[in-house]
């Protein structure tokens, strides 16, 4: 089961904080991140790379992204 | 145009970095106030004594950087297809977010992009005052951290995001119909300074061209120089803030070509030596600028690819001014205002409250 993290509307940096607060319940390995700015999708991606995440699937979705990520 | 975004990488923030490193330099070589090639604050309150909204007869100027600075972006966002209208965020606390941002900003004389340029050019009381920025980036991220917040944005119309980039396109069409003529201090609607920062300027195309390409590149590469600082403090990234210090390296070097350095703490352009209040005043400026998501750059860039809410924090800014300059709270070489420092105090009380009161309910 994948935890899913909605952070569209909000501005940085709270995309990130919402991200890095899921990976470190550490509960899930799938995580899905939905966003809607360009700039909230390339900041999340980047935070999770640097935690050791990986990015597996960016999909346009509605009026943005939803950003698929898993550990390792 | 699509695909990956070459400016959003290490080596593209360090460009931009470095290219604004160079041009404001040069636009102070070509004209600008010492130290002062650009300085989002200071400009903003340039204009708002070009509309009079303010009578401090030495800083009045419409400066094209600014309106450069939102068009270009505009531009950037829509070529990219990443202009996104969206409004809703608590708007009122980002216009009083941008007053206390600006009231700050002119107790240190300058924002954080000035606070690097005037580094770069020598002035010791640049470091109290990105000290100052730093530990009001630190507060606001103690807020960040317990979960404070402004809320969503909602998805507006197109149009509803055109009205910052409408208004400066409005501003630039003033300045073209009311030119600055030689010794006088008013054309038209205009006012104009015949002494002092606002007399200082590069040629207006110049000014303007510059404006647009920085606003072009740092809507692409999200420059922004809060968040340089507080990404550090609060996850460890140096991403942003590689760009920032490469600004510093790049304006530095550009000012030792141009004989622009010139080391010191007294008699240095546009700035005061009072330590304390050159740190508070920054310190007020980098929690607000913290609270509301982005310098004051930054928020000019975020207006002009959509965001309605970076738009309201703008005009808080410029409103901001005419406040500083109209009450007596905004310095001068000669020192603070006379009622500068109860106005800090002010804004540092109404920022704690802000970051106190609006948190995120818990989930």
């Amino acid at each position: 089961m994948a935890a899913t993290v909605d952070a569209r509307g909000l501005s940085c940096p709270q995309p990130v904080i919402m991200t890095l607060d899921e990976i470190k319940k550490g509960k899930d390995k799938e995580i899905i991140v939905l966003v809607d700015t360009d700039t909230s999708k390339e900041n999340v991606s980047r935070a999770a790379e640097s935690q050791g995440f990986r990015i597996n699937d960016v999909t346009a979705e509605g009026e943005g992204y939803r950003i698929t990520m898993t550990k390792g | 145009m699509k695909g990956k975004n070459v400016f959003a990488t290490r080596w593209g923030i360090i460009g931009v970095g470095a290219c604004i490193g160079i041009l404001a330099p040069l636009l102070q070589k070509l004209g600008n106030p010492g130290n002062m090639g650009i300085c989002v604050a200071c400009f903003e309150r340039d204009i708002a004594g070009a509309l009079g909204l303010h009578r401090a007869a030495v800083v009045q100027y419409m400066r094209p950087e600014i309106i450069g600075f939102v068009l270009g972006s505009l531009v950037a966002a829509y070529l990219f297809k990443e202009y996104r209208p969206r409004a809703g965020s608590a708007p009122i606390v980002r216009f009083v977010l941008g007053v206390f941002a600006m009231i700050g900003a002119l107790v240190f004389l300058g924002c954080p992009w000035r606070a690097v340029l005037r580094l770069a050019g020598g002035d010791g009381n640049a470091i109290l005052g990105l000290l100052g920025l730093t530990f009001g980036i630190w507060v606001g991220t103690l807020f960040l951290k317990k979960g404070y917040n402004l809320g969503r944005t909602q998805a507006t119309h197109a149009a509803a995001g055109w009205m910052l980039p409408l208004i400066m396109l409005g501003f630039l069409i003033l300045a073209f119909i009311f030119p600055q003529l030689e010794g006088q201090d008013k054309n038209g609607v205009l006012f104009y300074s015949l002494k002092g920062p606002g007399s200082m300027h590069a040629p207006l195309l110049v000014s303007l061209v510059v404006g647009l390409g920085i606003g072009f590149l740092a809507q692409r590469s999200r420059f922004c120089t809060m968040g340089a600082i507080r990404d550090v403090v609060l996850f460890g990234q140096t991403h942003l803030l590689s760009g920032f210090m490469a600004l510093l390296v790049f304006a530095f070097l550009t000012n030792l070509v141009l004989s622009q350095f010139k080391m010191g703490f007294a008699g240095q352009p546009v700035a005061h030596t009072q330590h304390i209040w050159n740190f508070a005043g920054m310190a007020l400026s980098g929690l607000a600028f913290a609270l509301a998501g982005g310098c004051p750059g930054r928020q000019l860039f975020l207006a002009g690819e959509g965001d309605s809410d970076a738009a309201v924090f703008v005009m808080g800014m410029i409103v901001g001014a005419g406040i500083s300059h109209n009450f007596g709270l905004a310095s001068s070489p000669d020192g603070v205002g006379p009622y500068g420092i109860p106005a800090v105090i002010i804004g540092i009380l109404v920022c704690l409250f802000i970051g106190l009161t609006m948190r995120r309910k818990s989930a």
